[in-house]
């Protein structure tokens, strides 16, 4: 390993701009002339829009325009879309309600499009959408996803019972049989907490508009740049494809938020062009808790069957999950093929089968968020493993041990064929780390000051990699999510690379710099790594699912291989032999068996001159592509252990320990690894003990400010401990697995399982807020008190 | 309309503005000075935080007329030249960010607090301290752990300086 090497832990070359406060973020860009857009939303959950009344708007001083989706619809502009079909049980598609840019006819979610205003100022813009006067016809709303199919108000005409899809996954019979032969069965109500994203950048936009070229350019908050071109473009019909640039500058954080195409960019766009000028707009946080798309939002039930040993024969899981008002751009994927196939966890379980209806509710869309339906899964394999456990006086260590798949490849009764992985490792790691054999010793040390220690595992398996286009295009998917690179060689030797992957807090500037580094042998300062840009990078399916290493360095790595066999035909005629008798090691071509080379930066200087081979021999230049399409996902798995303490007086939990044992395969950048740990942790711990979107009854959003949303803060956590495994990856060049996702998916459980050990068995919901722990652990001293 | 004079980065500005103009629209918009954030509008996230004569504030929450006549750094005035401030040195040292988006409030405010409890400030404070300061990303471990090793550099660069 060199110092930048593959395995490095590299300091990052993107930290200089951030540091010092020159990065460049969507708001601080401005275009000249530029006007801004203000939206008007919807106060109401569910209403009937009679009519809209824009003179007074349109009278404001500064105002340029007041649209609304009449406008939209006479430009025949077309939906957002939902890109995943779905088909339901009995074999019928998925039930689509129709979703405008801006509202047409009716409102569904409080923070819907009604109108915007764009006008010379913000504050001239934000005034004159006060004067808009809408008249509303209030409509009866539905907001929780367990009332949704019962309700009388109806969301969409398409869906009567407001359901998108009645699907399912697996062998029902088959389970039906385990259930009847079981020893035990355990039974779990679930539910998995709503959540807003909250990136720290809020969401932002600048369309423009040039009237010269005809063609459009969007500067945009998004984690794929080419993919909101291509919905731009070929579905909501803005502008053909070749007539959009899209733009995603630095982009701060996105987890998921940042995929979809929403309202927001598409009206941007198109009022550029309607009044001859760009037109920013940058989202309040307030707005981004109103209409960024939402994460999680199921309930659930949930059975787990054991034989006598403990060993686990079926799981069985019916579960309602929140769509909201709206289909969002991946939001049917999520509740179903990114969560069923990962219900067997890193357990060998003969039988499953998981039923999923998608509903309509008057809230805000929800889609992927941070694990993407893989939290949720591993939040129902991990409760109910615990649980089993603790009901069959098991030690829930060895109840994992005793059902973890031993062999590979493995192929689980929902699709996924694991390709490697040794969970035995993981977990024995991580019970050396948290030291776990003097668990004991220090739950009597806590009870002797009053407090309750609790110990809890999440022992998780993910789908990564996203993923291989013709499975995923079997399965619904409307696109292929291979990804695409190019590596630019310069006549000086230097390089610039070429994704379609997109940064935004990842680190993809260093670590795809190291693999370029690692393989050609150039200074790591001598690669630029350029992405975020449709008229630079040829295409990209962009960065989610724990992609941008699986996917999207292996395309980098494809087209290194390219450069490499380019080089070598070069180095021939500049070393005067057969391109078969020259290799390349340490950044040098060499005729093997002399002593005589070519440095890669006098090839590339060669490739360009081309003094030294005619044109009918080779083509001058030293730059190539290549689209890579993973043959599998990847698994990454791991075990977290979480240990906590609980104050009964006050309900207070803190998270006194946390062990993190993960198998990411090949690791590019350990420093870069843990950081994707770390946070991923914070979110999920987020979301057991601080986080959750509320809606009252009447669907107004409570929780719409980080005044009343409790965001983690660095008080809440101790230091994490992270180890990791390595199993490399067979299933792309590089052996990597991904580990975007991993802290958000182990963590939830991880923390409700220590949080029922400390208060002995009490189930508990999250967010398990100091409230509600307390009266858990109020109940549990009575049930001891009384037993 | 009304007049402001203040001085930023040790730069004197003078500026028309409307007098609903908050100090971080000032220093964005006016100034060009983006490297301030805006994550909230209900003063909670930190993104903003520069130093008003000398002390952490959030940008968001003063008008920049309350401003007249002060001092304001802001990230960008934070490095000597190319050199960057210990602090700033730290955080890229011990990957105290990724997204980089709460960054510049995060390196201020970190400033501050060792300006006010020293450069020996254990992890319980520095996390304490950090209460007004939201990081997505990072699990604040690495911030956390930037901030101690800041700390502790910058008690060594006045050394540093009266050395050379
Ligand atoms: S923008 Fe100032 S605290 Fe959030
Ligand atoms: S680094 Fe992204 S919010 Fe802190």
């Amino acid at each position: 390993m060199t110092a930048t090497g593959i395995g490095a832990p590299v300091r990052r070359k993107e930290d200089q701009r951030f540091v010092t406060g020159t990065g460049r973020y969507v708001d601080d860009l401005n275009r000249p002339g530029q006007a801004y857009a203000y939206f008007l939303r919807s106060p109401h959950a569910h209403a009937a829009i009679r009519r809209i009344d824009k003179a007074a708007a349109l009278a404001s001083p500064g105002v340029l325009a007041v649209l609304t989706g009449e406008d939209l619809a006479a430009d025949k502009i077309g939906n957002l879309i939902c890109g995943w079909m779905i088909h339901s049980k009995d074999g019928t598609p998925m039930k689509a309600g129709p979703h405008p840019a801006l509202a047409q006819g009716k409102v569904r979610y409080v923070g819907d499009h009604v109108a915007v205003v764009i006008a010379e100022t913000l504050l001239q813009a934000k005034d004159a959408a006060e004067a808009i006067v809408v008249d509303y016809e209030v409509l009866p709303a539905v907001v929780d996803p367990a009332e949704a199919q019962k309700s009388q108000a109806q969301v969409h005409e398409v869906a009567p019972d407001n359901t998108v899809f009645r699907w399912h996954l697996g062998d029902k019979a088959a389970v039906d049989q385990a259930f009847a032969r079981a020893k035990h069965i355990t039974k779990l109500s679930l539910t998995n907490n709503r959540l807003v994203p909250n990136a720290m950048e809020p969401r932002a936009a600048i369309g423009e508009y040039d009237p010269g070229t005809d063609s459009f350019t969007l500067y945009t908050t998004s984690q794929n740049p080419h993919v909101a071109r291509l919905v731009l473009s070929a579905f909501i019909g803005i502008a053909p494809e070749h007539k959009l640039r899209v733009i995603a500058p630095d982009v701060g954080g996105g987890f998921g938020s940042k995929i979809f195409i929403y309202a927001e960019e598409t009206v941007c766009l198109w009022a550029a062009r309607k009044i001859g000028r760009p037109v920013k707009w940058n989202a309040e946080r307030t707005e981004a808790f109103l209409a960024d798309a939402h994460g999680r939002d199921h309930v659930t039930e949930a059975e787990m069957a054991v034989d006598e040993d403990g060993r686990i024969l079926g799981i069985r899981v019916s579960t309602i999950a929140n769509l909201g008002a709206y289909l969002s751009t991946f939001a049917s994927s999520v509740p179903t093929y990114l969560y069923a196939p990962l219900l067997s966890g890193p357990y060998d379980i003969p039988a499953i089968y998981c039923e999923v209806d998608g509903v309509y509710t008057n809230t805000a869309p929800v889609d992927a968020y941070r694990g993407a339906g893989r939290p949720e899964a591993t939040f129902v394999v991990e409760r109910l493993a615990e649980v089993t456990a603790r009901q069959l006086g098991m030690d829930p260590a060895k109840f994992r041990k005793k059902n973890y798949i031993r062999n590979f490849p493995h192929q689980t009764p929902v699709i996924m064929t694991y390709d490697v992985g040794d969970y035995h490792a993981s977990l024995e790691k991580a019970l050396e780390l948290a030291d776990y054999k003097n668990f004991g010793k220090r739950k009597r040390e806590s009870a002797r000051r009053g407090k309750l220690r609790g110990i809890g595992f999440s022992s998780y398996i993910e789908a990564c990699g996203i993923a291989p286009s013709q499975a995923v295009g079997s399965l619904g998917a409307g696109v292929g999510l291979w990804e695409s690179a190019e590596v630019r060689v310069n006549p000086t030797g230097s390089i610039e690379v070429l994704t379609g992957s997109h940064s935004h807090g990842q680190g993809h500037e260093t670590t795809f710099a190291q693999l370029v580094s690692d393989r050609l042998g150039v200074p790591i300062e001598n690669i630029t790594i350029v992405h975020g840009d449709t008229d630079k990078v040829q295409f990209g399916m962009g960065t989610y699912g724990s992609r941008s290493g699986a996917v999207g360095m292996s395309a980098i790595a494809k087209a290194i291989d390219k450069v490499i066999a380019k080089g070598k035909k070069v180095a021939a005629h500049v070393l005067e032999a057969s391109e078969g008798d020259i290799e390349f090691k340490d950044g040098k071509f060499t005729v093997v068996g002399t002593d005589k080379s070519a440095a890669f930066g006098d090839i590339a200087l060669q490739a360009y001159i081309a003094h030294k081979f005619s044109g009918q021999e080779l083509e001058p230049g030293l730059k190539e592509g290549a689209f890579y399409d993973p043959t599998n996902f990847t698994f990454p798995a791991g075990v977290h252990i979480c240990e906590v303490e609980i104050d009964p007086e006050t309900g207070m939990t803190s998270i006194v320990n946390w062990t993190a044992v993960d198998d990411f395969g090949v690791v590019i950048n350990p420093m870069i690894v843990e950081g994707q740990v770390h946070g991923g942790i914070a979110q999920g711990v987020g979301q057991a003990l601080h986080e959750r979107a509320v809606y009252d009854a009447s669907g107004q959003l409570l929780t719409a400010s980080y005044m009343d949303y409790q965001m983690p803060r660095a008080e809440d956590f101790p230091p994490f401990t992270v180890g990791m495994t390595v199993t490399p990856c067979p299933s792309n060049p590089l052996g990597v697995k991904g580990c975007g996702e991993a802290g958000a998916i182990a963590a939830p459980a991880a923390v409700i399982n220590a949080i029922t050990d400390a208060l002995g068995h009490e189930d508990i919901a999250m967010p398990a807020t100091p409230h509600a722990v307390w009266r858990a652990a109020q109940k549990s001293q009575m049930r001891m008190a009384a037993e | 309309m009304a007049a402001v004079s203040m001085t930023v980065n040790g730069r004197s500005v003078t500026a028309d503005i409307d007098p609903r103009t908050l100090l971080v629209q000032f220093l964005r918009e006016d100034l060009r000075l983006t490297g301030t954030h805006v994550g909230c509008d209900t003063s909670q996230c930190g993104a903003c935080v520069v130093h008003l004569d000398g002390k952490a504030v959030k940008a968001c929450t003063i008008l920049a007329l309350q401003c007249e006549g002060a001092h304001v750094t802001t990230i960008e005035g934070l490095a000597n030249g190319t050199e960057l401030h210990p602090m700033q040195a730290a955080f890229r040292e011990h990957h105290g960010l990724q997204c980089g988006f709460c960054t510049p409030g995060m390196i201020m405010t970190a400033v501050d607090l060792v300006n006010r409890k020293g450069s020996d400030v254990d992890e319980h404070t520095i996390r304490h301290e950090l209460e007004g300061n939201l990081c997505r990303c990072t699990g604040y471990h690495n911030i956390v752990k930037a901030i101690a090793a800041g700390a502790r550099a910058m008690a060594q660069a006045p050394l540093r300086q009266a050395a050379e």
